[in-house]
């Protein structure tokens, strides 16, 4: 791990740890498990787009398959919830690597169209064919590790950001091994990479299979942390805000991922009060952030920061 | 047999049909600036609720509904471009295609604070007896919707071959910086093609609205589905768009009819991958061509 980004997670890490401690209110930290479940979404988007330079709109295909298949796991075999969890992932990954190979042929507009059918296919099963069909079905059981049972909403705040310092920690190394390297130059050109030798196909399959399973796990927690879905949860409409979260935050910078879905999350709680015009203003919001903060939240912010210390070095 | 098979092939065909307005509207967009305008479903419901508010609670004549829905729909379309597309200066497509989701949100949000979330209709274009083709019944209205549709095919067929703008505008899409170096001013042909966009989008909101009804939030469903007809033909080409429309549309209406209807967007989609995954480019585009493109 480079220097800035160690420090990075130290504050990461302790930010985490105080959270439920400043927070006050278990509505707060209700939406900050919502925020870190999304952010563990959008971390797997941001590696898939920011990284490997490929659209994907069909996520919520995959967050429902790791809500859908550890619940109904859970329910019906009994196993312990680590295990469904594991095994939802598993499945996301297996279709993942089954849309993969003919889907990221494709390109561009091409691919996001593709990528959201699949998405879409997969919320069509889940309303026809799914446990309680479009009015969804509830008794998951909440999250547990061998035996003990998290189930308050401090805990489970502990839980998902646990989730998502590991992933983020994984994350990371990964971008910053050969492997990340090589997706950077992906993005880049994938021609060069060809001509360097470089195996492109295999390597867009393992980061959209990562990706995959990086939404098959954040369903499974958002599936545990509620105890009831339905597959309104998983439609286009989820694909699209992560795709906004990844944005907003800063495509080229994973803790962008975070920072967009912690903004995203807690934007329309804090727009409750505009009542009607909360759509309105939620959308200008989002407007103004994308026209005028085009480059995303964090690599400005560090952009800023390397400035101030450019000054603070000139004085010296 | 042959009357159930019919009816849905006339409903297909209906729905088909604004599909591939939506459909045009975003090969327009693309055309020009490889822009997806994903607010182009908001187009569709701007122009049913608009046609409501002049002819129905503001009492208008006919025409002047549809003249001032028209106008409405070109000048927000218009406002869009000038406000969100032009400020930004050398631009990531991705970021412009987010900025039109934001403005789809931005749109949505106004038309429910103005219209609520109810459903609006008002009365077919020309009242009487739906017609009876072997025993399936057509709605008046539907034909006037595959008509419409194909007066607009035909008439943006004439705009982009015969006139100087249509011209100039192909031009833009076919090399930017060629177009501006003989004098075209580029981004003026933009703003036109948000503008024939949004009406393209309006008209066929006013068409569809009496049969299948219009509320604030139908805009995103029609913009994927109109999305996924530019595609199925091969974004840029509009008789693609046009194919890929009525395709989606009967497979809809067949899959809703024989199988079950839940299953209609599953299908479809289905069959979108499919061909996708064998032309990758889409049914009119070649892939050469494809890979001319930016994006």
């Amino acid at each position: 791990m480079k220097k800035g980004d160690l420090l990075a997670f130290f504050v990461f890490i302790f930010v985490i740890i105080l959270s439920p401690v400043f927070s006050g209110s278990s509505y707060a930290l209700t939406v900050g498990i919502f925020s870190g479940i999304n952010a563990l979404a959008a971390l797997g988007l941001c590696i898939l787009m920011g990284y490997a330079g490929q659209v994907s709109l069909g996520q919520a295909g995959f967050y429902g398959i790791g809500a859908y298949i550890s619940s109904i796991l859970s329910v019906h075999s009994g196993l312990p919830t680590v295990l469904c969890a594991v095994s939802a992932m598993m499945v996301a990954a297996v279709a993942a690597m089954i849309l993969a190979v003919p889907a990221l042929r494709l390109k561009g507009h091409y691919l996001a169209v593709a990528t959201l059918g699949f998405g879409e296919i997969v919320y069509v099963i889940l309303n026809e064919w799914g446990p309680g069909g479009p009015s969804g079905f509830g008794d998951i059981p909440h999250f547990g590790f061998f035996g003990y049972t998290v189930d308050s909403t401090t805990g489970y705040f502990y839980l998902v950001w646990g989730f998502v310092a590991v992933v983020m920690f994984f994350s990371i190394n990964l971008i910053n091994s050969r492997t990340g390297r090589a997706l950077r130059a992906i993005h880049d050109s994938e021609l060069a990479c060809k001509a360097m030798g470089l195996n492109v196909a295999a390597l867009k399959i393992k980061v959209f299979v990562l990706s995959a399973a990086y939404a098959a796990l954040a369903g499974s927690l958002y599936a545990h942390y509620m105890t009831f879905i339905s597959p309104s949860s998983f439609s286009l409409f989820y694909s699209i805000l992560l795709l906004m979260m990844v944005i907003v935050g800063g495509i080229t910078n994973l803790w962008g991922a975070i920072i967009g879905a912690v903004v995203i999350t807690v934007l329309p709680e804090l727009l409750r009060r505009f009542e009607e015009l909360d759509v309105l203003v939620y959308g200008l919001i989002l407007t103004l952030s994308l026209m005028f903060f085009r480059k995303g939240l964090v690599p400005i912010l560090i952009e800023k920061i390397k400035k101030l210390r450019g000054f603070a070095v000139a004085k010296h | 047999m042959l009357t159930v098979f019919l009816q849905f092939l006339f409903s297909g065909l209906t729905v088909g049909a604004v599909y591939a307005l939506v459909g045009i509207g975003f090969n327009i967009t693309y055309n020009s600036t490889s822009i997806i305008n994903l607010a182009q479903g908001e187009f569709v419901v701007i122009g049913g609720l608009m046609m409501w508010f002049f002819s129905e609670s503001l009492k208008l004549p006919f025409f002047v509904s549809v003249v001032f829905t028209i106008f409405a729909a070109g000048l927000i379309g218009l406002l869009m471009e000038r406000l969100t597309i032009k400020p930004l200066k050398n631009p990531d497509l991705l970021l412009m295609i987010m900025i039109t989701i934001a403005v789809s949100i931005i749109l949505r949000g106004v038309l429910m604070f103005y219209f609520g979330k109810d459903p609006y209709v008002y009365p077919s274009f020309t009242e009487g007896e739906p017609l009876s083709i072997y025993g399936a019944i057509i709605q008046q209205q539907a034909l006037w919707v595959i008509g419409i549709t194909a007066l607009c095919i035909i008439l943006l067929f004439l705009f982009f071959k015969k006139t100087i703008i249509g011209k100039a505008m192909l031009a833009c899409a076919v090399n930017p910086t060629a177009a501006k170096l003989v004098g075209i001013n580029v981004s003026r042909m933009v703003m036109l093609s948000f503008v024939l966009s949004a009406i393209v989008g309006a008209i066929g909101g006013m068409a569809i609205t009496p049969i299948s009804l219009m509320e604030y939030d139908k805009g995103p469903m029609l913009a994927v589905k109109g999305f996924c007809a530019a595609i199925m033909g091969g974004l840029g080409s509009n008789r693609g768009a046009v194919l890929g429309g009525f395709i989606i549309g009967i497979l809809e209406s067949m899959t809703a009819g024989y199988i079950h209807s839940g299953m209609k967007d599953a299908v479809a989609l289905m069959i979108l991958l499919l061909i996708l995954f064998y032309k990758p480019a889409g049914i009119f585009v070649s892939k050469t061509m494809l890979q001319l493109r930016k994006f």
